[in-house]
């Protein structure tokens, strides 16, 4: 166990620039500095101010720089300091980015990546705790990456960067202290393959980030009651990968969707409606476990009762199965 | 720094102006064309022409070279024709053929042609100046100079705010073209723009801002040669506004009715086209008979590429095999 998040983050990018000239990378406070959750030290001296700087605080300049350098030869990454903060940037990924290379007709790819550090938990208040996944999930020409592992978030943003196309790489804030085992494999993970992070027969669990560890602390729980939970963990929700949830599905006819968000437009309730259609016959139950319907409160009481944690997850999966229900809604 | 004046009238060679004429020419009946078509029911959707502005674009892009990009906006026609595109590629992507620079993916609002250095031209305003600022900021390592065509209305967006700040701080290569032609939509530019001096909002980045006849080719082009020398030369972003006029409508489904009757006419009177004829015959001394061979040859051809487009056919959806990822 000795890599964690931030610095399979900052190794990824090192690496990348090392290995490619035409990577760039930019925002608000990552290059002197080092970011302000001290994920990006290092790089601005190693590499000099032509392929690591600072920014203006304007992020609709930073994702219409990455476009345009994207599609003129460079690999731009940029920082987006807050996932909150991507309403701002929102044009040029969605309506510049995601498009291009479809509507060129294929003139030219669009290499860019932008890191944002999103999610509750860390007592940021509502405008500097969301996950901006789901505003982004329906765009057709983007992926979206988001990882909960150190060795997959290494893995998965250096794929990111080699990517041809615009990624959302997005970092769970707590998650940054993490660690993990390192997995140096020059083969890297293709952006949309799920992975079995715990198998079980019961029931399957199925989530992203900071969820993947709570599901994975809910299955222990569960074990101690005879409960075998599978976790998935999906590492990408664009390109979503319904086949390695429904094949754990057709083992444990459970399925139980973790969402650090809101149910209505979340992945969560897509990825139910994926695995529903593909697999119906499978299913004896199908649920999720989201956020309420409210912006994420600042109070610790109120945020650590609005975040679905391992208690609440395992409380749930009972729920479902009938044993000890403590929350049968949803 | 304040906005400069708009430089003396540098000497354009009588071929060059010819050649120019031409091009704006084209620019003028591939507009007036595709406005009839359009009418016809063979173009989809809606129109944004750029009749009235063509010594704009033509005066712009021929100071470029070859390198340079061009990011335009969804009035994007007449940029990407002084680019080079084709009439036949750029009529039949209108007209959502096979054929079409985009293969019909785009339409009017969103061409791109690489070949010819035309980035993109984008639906939404403002974002050929983010287009033109990764550009530029790829054209610092890469070479060469990024051009943003936008007009009046950008610049009450973020994205003119953002992208001329972000490129003056670092610097970058870009030339930053306002086509000012003082009506954002439906709405006047002074009524909903405070200051009504796009120059000088420019200025206080400390970007080289000068204002120029944009009806008057040669000025643009003299302003555009020396603006893109200077970016080329390392000494940062560079700005012009072009002081122009749409004869139509801000598109096929605005008859421009709110603009006074006589400031139509007015602009209409300082028409590019016929004064560049002016210029040419009375002061350059070409021979009528030459420019009404230019004028032949380019209603001849235009007629001919236009005629390819139409017979070409449209995209079938059973074997076009569009993807979301490169």
């Amino acid at each position: 166990m000795s890599l964690e998040f931030r610095e399979a983050i900052v190794e990824a990018l090192g690496e990348e620039l090392e290995r490619d000239d035409r990577v760039v990378f930019f925002g608000e406070d990552v290059a002197a500095a080092g970011g302000v959750f001290a994920v990006t030290p290092g790089l601005f001296e190693r590499f000099g101010e032509d392929r690591v700087f600072d920014t203006p605080i304007s992020e609709l300049a930073l994702s219409g720089a990455a476009f345009g350098s994207a599609i003129c030869g460079l690999r731009p990454v940029f920082e987006v300091m807050f996932g909150d903060f991507m309403a701002l940037p929102m044009d040029a990924l969605v309506n510049q980015a995601a498009k291009y290379w479809y509507l060129s007709n294929e003139q030219a790819p669009v290499p860019l990546v932008v890191r944002s550090a999103v999610g509750g938990g860390g007592r940021f208040g509502a405008i500097h705790s969301q996950n901006p996944a789901t505003w982004f999930h329906n765009v057709a020409g983007l992926k979206v990456a988001c990882p909960a592992f150190p060795a997959d978030a290494k893995q998965l943003l250096k794929a990111s960067i080699r990517d041809d196309n615009p990624v959302l790489f997005l970092e769970h804030k707590r998650l940054y202290s993490v660690k993990g085992e390192p997995l140096e494999d020059p083969d890297l993970p293709p952006l949309g393959a799920a992975r079995v992070a715990r198998e079980g027969a019961d029931v399957t669990l199925v989530s992203v980030m900071k969820g993947v560890h709570d599901a994975l602390a809910a299955a222990e729980l569960l074990s101690a009651e005879g409960i075998e939970a599978e976790v998935v963990d999906l590492r990408c929700l664009r390109p979503l990968d319904v086949e390695t949830v429904l094949r754990s599905v057709t083992k444990t006819n459970r399925l139980i969707a973790v969402e650090e968000g809101p149910a209505l437009g979340g992945w969560a309730r897509g990825l139910l409606g994926a695995v529903t259609e593909a697999g119906l016959e499978e299913l004896d139950d199908a649920a999720v476990l989201s956020t309420d319907d409210t912006p994420v409160p600042y109070s610790p009481t109120l945020e650590d009762a609005f975040m679905p944690g391992a208690e609440a997850i395992a409380a749930f999966v009972r729920g479902r199965l009938g044993a000890g229900a403590t929350r049968l809604e949803s | 720094m304040g906005t400069t004046k708009t430089p003396a009238k540098q000497e354009i060679d009588a071929e060059r102006l010819l050649d120019l004429y031409g091009r704006m020419l084209l620019l003028r009946r591939f507009e007036e064309e595709m406005q009839r078509l359009f009418l016809k029911g063979e173009i989809h959707g809606t129109l944004h022409l750029y009749i009235g502005q063509e010594a704009s674009a033509v005066g712009v892009c021929s100071a470029l070279e070859g390198g340079d990009t061009v990011s335009a906006t969804y009035r994007g026609h007449g940029a990407a024709l002084a680019q080079g595109t084709g009439a036949e590629a750029l009529a039949a992507e209108l007209m959502g053929r096979v054929t079409g620079s985009c293969g019909g993916r785009a339409g009017s609002m969103n061409v791109v042609d690489r070949e010819h250095g035309l980035l993109g031209c984008y639906g939404i305003v403002g974002g050929s100046i983010a287009s033109a600022t990764g550009a530029a900021l790829a054209a610092k390592r890469e070479g060469g100079v990024a051009v943003a065509f936008f007009g009046d209305g950008a610049s009450n967006q973020g994205y003119f705010h953002e992208c001329l700040n972000f490129a003056k701080v670092h610097r970058l290569p870009a030339l930053f073209v306002c086509e000012n032609n003082l009506y954002g939509e439906f709405t006047p530019l002074a009524q909903v723009t405070a200051g009504a001096d796009i120059a000088a909002r420019a200025a206080t980045f400390e970007i080289p801002a000068e204002k120029v006849d944009g009806n008057d080719v040669e000025a643009v082009h003299a302003a555009a040669a020396a603006a893109v020398a200077r970016a080329r030369a390392g000494e940062g972003p560079q700005f012009l506004e072009s002081l122009t006029y749409r004869h139509l409508g801000h598109s096929k489904s605005d008859p421009g009715r709110y603009r006074p009757k006589e400031e139509v006419e007015a602009w209409k009177e300082r028409d590019p086209l016929p004064h560049t004829r002016r210029r040419l015959a009375d002061d350059l001394g070409i021979a009528a008979e030459r420019i009404d061979a230019t004028e032949a040859e380019v209603e001849n051809d235009l007629a001919a590429a236009i005629e390819r487009a139409r017979a070409a056919p449209y995209p079938d959806p059973a074997t076009d095999n569009g993807r979301q990822y490169a």
